[in-house]
């Protein structure tokens, strides 16, 4: 078989294979490396372009392929795979994909070796760039960053897909015939990417660039720690490949294709401030020393574009995300469970909840905040005070129990049956009944005096601060039925119709 | 020889029609172009380098690899750009973008040369337009992953290695490959579209086509 072949040819060809075996490599690498490729197209060849392509050689993941090969050509029964896995920061790592670069028995001998062959070598390397966007992971590595990172194994020998799962879909990027055999790409993926309990990474990746645990409570959200390397594990990594041949070891050796550390530094200054203490997922002098291999080292030698400004982004968003969720002290609760707010959160709160008492006959407060939870020291009692909640003593109903209430302005001129439920209560020696938890807060206005006119400055404040319920929607109207309101229409109608003359006169006005 | 002919169908939302265009043409155009040549004395040639360059749709949750060539975009853009405004803009409809690739055959004179297609590829575009922005969403997610169907369809046409024009010499270059650009040489090609109004009466080109042909030639 081999005879037909001369010596030139038969040399050419396994130049040929053991490049684009290389060139593969790096360009699945490289699609997962989480970022933009851009290469320029040049009129001139440069000769150092195999295949008449620009594909950039990352020197750490040419390296891996060599060990991995350790002299051989992908042949027949030996095959090289590249296997592109998930880890997340807790140290869970999921297999994703796996190229495999096969050959076959079927020869084609008519083949011109440094002609057709190299062309079509060549096509299935283009071929290789469109389907490397399409399988799932691309998507996945895009939005890598803080919550995983897409490492990559590369091994010789026999395919294991095990690992993908159940279902694992393959799809054949192409093949190229050859006087020794038919070269074969393809790529199986996993469908299934349902992973752990907590995690749910859906079948393609989030919309929008959401984290999908964008609003979940991450199991180790508070990455105000730092994570050695948890998912790094630069023990197990180290050493890497001892019999290339051995297609038994497992995850041995796996080299993210994340930023690389030198980046650590570069995102926390590029990142906004919301950002401090959440954005350590990798300890640099750790995976620097302990990895070597890392994918750190080819930013520095220039062997992958632009990753210093792109992945931040990426980050970003997964940072903000976090942050939302993890630094608690950075949000101003809105309404939440206000209880024992600092100041700041109650007079904000006082802002958004003070309704008046109006608002409140409306039953349409909803907000209950805590606002003026306090210490029991600066209880005051509504006896003491000299203010309009005196009015609203105590009733024995409590519309919403226990809830922490907000408390309402108070108008002293308005007295309603609900109102009373909705304020909050002093201690319990005002002979306030029933209390609640919340307690309230004198509302002294700076630079006001408190003095013994009925409406002094906090109370102007407090009452004025919402405008006046309109006259319609007061409770009175409501609890009028929907068939008087209809009953009444006509009468209205008939008023209106006797009015038409002003309306049109009015409507003149605006023209 | 039999002109190759495939056809590619999507169902897009009005404002993806320009991205699924130009994901669909540039990645059928990464596969069917070289660097450019350059001949030697000795009626060798060497070839130039192919960059790519990674594209994210904006509207589309799609990303596609194209040729690195600014003038080469800028002439897809363009041919697509008017496809979406034959289109029009905000109604359904059906159109069909035909990306056609040619050689050319000396022919004597006074017969102009002609232009003999050896691959074809239609893509059958339905444009639909979405109520709300829950759909556009779901629609981005689906029309990506047709997309990727779609890519996966080319690269599968294009592998099976069936013709392609022999490798001219210098002379017979401009009749295989547009050499018109500085950086890439694709094979010669033209864009045409059909549309199809909703009432589904066919508003063709073709004749345009055949009378620009006869007198571009």
């Amino acid at each position: 078989m081999d005879s037909d072949l001369s010596p030139q040819d038969k040399k050419d060809l396994d130049k040929f294979i053991k490049f684009f075996a290389l060139k593969t490599v790096q360009v699945i690498v490289q699609a997962r490396l989480g970022e933009k490729i851009c290469t320029r197209s040049s009129s001139s060849p440069t000769g150092s372009d195999w295949f008449n392509l620009a594909i950039k050689d990352i020197p750490e993941v040419t390296h891996e392929a060599k060990k991995a090969l350790a002299g051989q050509l992908p042949g027949i029964g030996r095959s090289m795979c590249v296997e592109i896995s998930l880890k997340t920061s807790e140290g869970d790592s999921m297999e994703l994909e796996t190229w495999c670069l096969e050959m076959n028995e079927k020869c084609d001998k008519d083949i011109k070796v440094s002609y057709t062959v190299y062309n079509r070598l060549s096509l299935l390397l283009k071929s290789l760039l469109a389907i490397t966007r399409v399988t799932p992971a691309y998507k996945l590595s895009r939005k890598q960053g803080h919550d995983y990172v897409i490492l990559y194994r590369i091994y010789f020998g026999e395919v294991q897909l095990t690992g993908l799962g159940e279902g694992f879909q393959t799809v054949r990027v192409g093949v190229v015939g050859t006087p020794v055999g038919t070269i074969t790409l393809s790529c199986a993926y996993r469908t299934n990417l349902a992973f752990m309990s907590t995690r749910q990474f859906e079948r393609t990746a989030p919309i929008m660039g959401i984290i999908i645990d964008h609003f979940v409570e991450r199991p180790f959200g508070n990455m105000g720690h730092m994570h050695p390397c948890n998912y790094r594990a630069p023990a197990e990594e180290e050493g890497g490949y001892t019999g290339v041949e051995d297609s038994q070891e497992v995850c041995t050796t796996s080299f993210s294709t994340s930023p690389p550390s030198q980046l650590y530094c570069s995102r926390l200054s590029y990142q906004p401030p919301v950002l401090v203490g959440a954005a350590d997922f990798c300890h640099p002098s750790t995976l620097n020393a302990a990895n070597p291999h890392q994918m750190g080292i080819p930013g520095k030698e220039g062997g992958v574009p632009q990753q210093v400004p792109v992945q931040p982004c990426h980050a970003a968003q997964a940072e903000h995300a976090r942050a939302s969720s993890c630094l608690p002290n950075d949000h101003v609760p809105a309404v939440p469970s206000g209880s024992g707010e600092d100041a700041e959160a109650s007079s904000r709160s006082t802002d958004g909840k003070s309704v008046s008492p109006r608002d409140v006959m409306e039953t349409t407060f909803t907000r209950k905040v805590g606002a003026f939870v306090n210490k029991p020291g600066t209880q005051v009692t509504t006896a003491s005070l000299d203010l309009p909640f005196a009015a609203f003593a105590p009733r024995a109903y409590d519309i919403e129990e226990n809830d922490p209430m907000v408390q309402p302005p108070e108008s002293p001129a308005t007295s309603s049956p609900l109102q009373g439920s909705l304020h909050s209560q002093g201690s319990g020696e005002s002979g306030v009944p029933a209390q609640d938890d919340f307690v309230m807060v004198d509302f002294k206005p700076a630079f006001s005096k408190d003095d013994l006119l009925p409406m002094d400055l906090g109370t102007f404040y407090r009452e004025f601060q919402n405008p006046p319920q309109l006259a319609s929607l007061t409770i009175d109207v409501s609890s009028q039925s929907m068939a008087e309101d209809l009953d009444s229409l006509p009468e209205k109608l008939a008023v209106y119709e006797k009015n038409i003359d002003e309306f049109d006169a009015f409507v003149d006005t605006l023209q | 020889m039999n002109c190759r002919s495939e056809v590619l169908e999507v169902s897009v939302e009005g404002r993806q029609v320009d991205e699924a265009m130009l994901a669909l043409v540039h990645t059928i155009l990464l596969h069917r172009s070289t660097g450019k040549f350059h001949y030697k004395k000795e009626g060798t040639y060497s070839i130039g380098t192919v960059g790519t360059q990674d594209i994210d749709c904006d509207f589309i949750d799609f990303s596609f690899v194209r040729v690195s060539s600014d003038e080469l975009d800028r002439v897809i853009r363009k041919a697509v750009g008017e496809f979406k405004d034959a289109m029009g803009n905000g109604t359904d409809g059906m159109g069909q973008i035909s990306l056609e690739f040619y050689q050319k055959k000396k022919s004597r004179w006074p017969f102009s040369d002609e232009c003999i297609p050896w691959e074809v590829w239609s893509i059958k575009v339905n444009v639909v337009n979405l109520a709300n922005e829950q759909e556009r969403q779901i629609c981005r997610e689906k029309v990506g992953e047709k997309l990727g169907e779609k890519v996966i369809n080319i690269v599968e046409v294009i592998n099976r290695h069936e013709y392609l024009p022999k490798m001219p010499t210098q002379s017979e270059v401009d009749n295989v490959f547009d050499t018109s650009l500085k950086d890439v040489q694709p094979y010669l090609y033209k864009i045409t579209f059909q549309i199809t109004d909703t009432l589904g009466t066919s508003v063709s080109t073709t004749m345009r086509r055949l009378i620009k042909d006869t007198l571009a030639l």
